[in-house]
């Protein structure tokens, strides 16, 4: 679904990603974690060109998006994310953030996206907000609205990045159980988090990220229970 | 001392009806405020369409994706608006209207016009960097969650970044309509007929400048007074809805 080759980005002379290859297949749930530094959350911003790579091609469903030629904006329509601040739109009511896109791209009339927006936030039990302004929520139930607000255009892979950095510890498994939900209904993830529990029962596949590298990948259980590299043990053991 | 005081109420009077009424001389004053307010509303309104382009224009330049080949013409846009701010800014007010009048409409007739354009032109300069601060002020999250989500570049502007950035925009703009409503004095020196170009018309036609000064120098102050308090009326508004 999403193919990376030799991917580099570098800001100035500081390299972030050293010529990472992955490939993303439909329906996985990869979770990236490592150190803050390590390059995940950039690696995460390259697949949607929120970064623009220095070297390398990502492809996805086949369309090289690294290409300067593709209409970017129609591939970015495809793939929802969701940033550790939420970033939902202040001047708008929750409705609004989450009809905005859709209606703007074309995609639904209003009335159509209206309708969506309500069956999703009752999703999320959050149908009482619509007509709330972001300032009123608390982050949980932000972030919960910016999943929805993603989910909206109906993408084919959502990236999450640190979806519960930023939430109070009581807030985290509201988001998280949204998350949850979303991966068991067969959506392709690719999240970057801290939130180990989350990685090892919703991850299909869990990458180690370090110095720009992914050095080490397993299915989760494998992950957590034999780490092979040093560098994941002296991790793992901080971490847990 | 006293008798001197006496003396000078005593003169006030005839000085003040042949400076304001005689001959109709009050219509002068409002007909020179008129010109006056249309002066600042209209260069304010093509500075602020000004501004914005050239805002627009720098930021879109300065968030250019680095590592990517840049967008040449942008680049060549850039420049150029950097040059007509630094100009613009760098130079004084009065020497720009000069050079208007003077040099590049030599010409033309209607001086209320050209001042009008000098005037239009400064103020952009000056929007144009109240615009980009106001852009730059928008947390950069807010663009990216618009174009991750798939919306283009200018519907991004358009629909979050600007709404959001008016709001510090707002209060400087304000401070620009009055910096600009009391520029447009410099317009008489040219000889655009606004407030200033009548109260001295009449000042040097009475041989009595005191009465027409002052009293276009009340006239300024009281616009500014009300506008001012206007601002802060709707600073107070958008404030509370910040609270929402």
């Amino acid at each position: 679904m999403i193919d990376v080759k030799n991917l580099s980005k570098a800001f100035g002379d500081h390299l972030v990603l050293d010529s990472i290859s992955e490939h993303i297949f439909p329906g996985e749930k990869v979770v990236v974690i490592g150190p803050s530094g390590s390059g995940k959350s950039t690696f995460l911003r390259c697949l949607n060109l929120l970064e623009s790579p220095t070297k390398g091609t990502i492809t996805f469903e086949g369309t090289e998006i690294t290409n300067p030629k593709v209409k970017i904006d129609a591939v970015r329509q495809q793939m929802g994310m969701v940033f550790q601040h939420f970033n939902l739109f202040p001047n708008m009511t929750i409705r609004k953030n989450i009809t905005l896109a859709p209606v703007r791209t074309k995609r639904m009339t209003q009335a159509e996206a209206d309708e969506e927006a309500s069956v999703l936030l009752k999703r999320v039990g959050l149908e009482d907000k619509a007509d709330a302004y972001p300032n009123q929520l608390s982050g949980g139930q932000k972030q919960r609205i910016a999943i929805v607000r993603a989910l909206a255009m109906k993408p084919k892979v959502m990236l999450f990045d640190e979806p519960t950095s930023a939430l109070d510890p009581e807030m985290v498994g509201e988001v998280l159980d949204v998350m949850k939900e979303l991966a068991r209904e067969g959506m392709t993830m690719v999240v970057v988090t801290h939130e180990m529990g989350f990685a090892r029962e919703v991850g299909s596949r869990v990458l180690f990220m370090d110095g720009g590298h992914i050095l080490e990948q397993n299915e989760p259980a494998e992950f957590f229970a034999h780490p092979r590299s040093e560098r994941l043990k002296s991790f793992l053991e901080k971490v847990l | 001392m006293i008798q001197s005081m006496i003396n000078w109420l005593e003169e006030m009077g005839p000085r003040l009806y042949r400076a304001f009424i005689e001959g109709g001389r009050w219509k002068l004053y409002l007909q020179g405020l008129g010109t006056t307010l249309e002066l600042t509303v209209i260069a304010l309104i093509f500075g602020v369409i000004l501004g914005l382009v050239v805002a627009m224009v720098r930021t879109a330049h300065d968030q250019q994706r680095q590592d990517r080949r840049k967008n040449f013409f942008l680049g060549i846009a850039n420049v150029l608006c950097q040059i007509y701010t630094t100009v613009i800014r760098g130079t004084p007010m009065l020497v720009q209207l000069f050079i208007w009048n003077f040099v590049i409409l030599r010409s033309e007739r209607n001086k209320v016009l050209v001042g009008f354009i000098g005037l239009a032109v400064n103020s952009g300069a000056y929007v144009a960097e109240i615009i980009r601060g106001g852009l730059m002020s928008v947390d950069q999250g807010q663009s990216e969650a618009g174009r991750s989500l798939g919306l283009n570049y200018f519907d991004t502007m358009r629909l979050i970044v600007i709404p959001q950035a008016f709001k510090s925009i707002l209060p400087s703009l304000g401070n620009e309509f009055i910096t600009l409503f009391k520029d447009t004095s410099l317009v008489q020196a040219i000889g655009g007929a606004e407030m200033l170009y009548y109260a001295s018309t009449i000042g040097g036609r009475t041989f009595d400048y005191m009465p027409p000064l002052i009293g276009i120098a009340a006239m300024y102050l009281v616009v500014v007074i009300v506008f001012t308090w206007l601002q802060s009326k709707l600073e107070r508004r958008l404030r509370q809805s910040d609270r929402r």
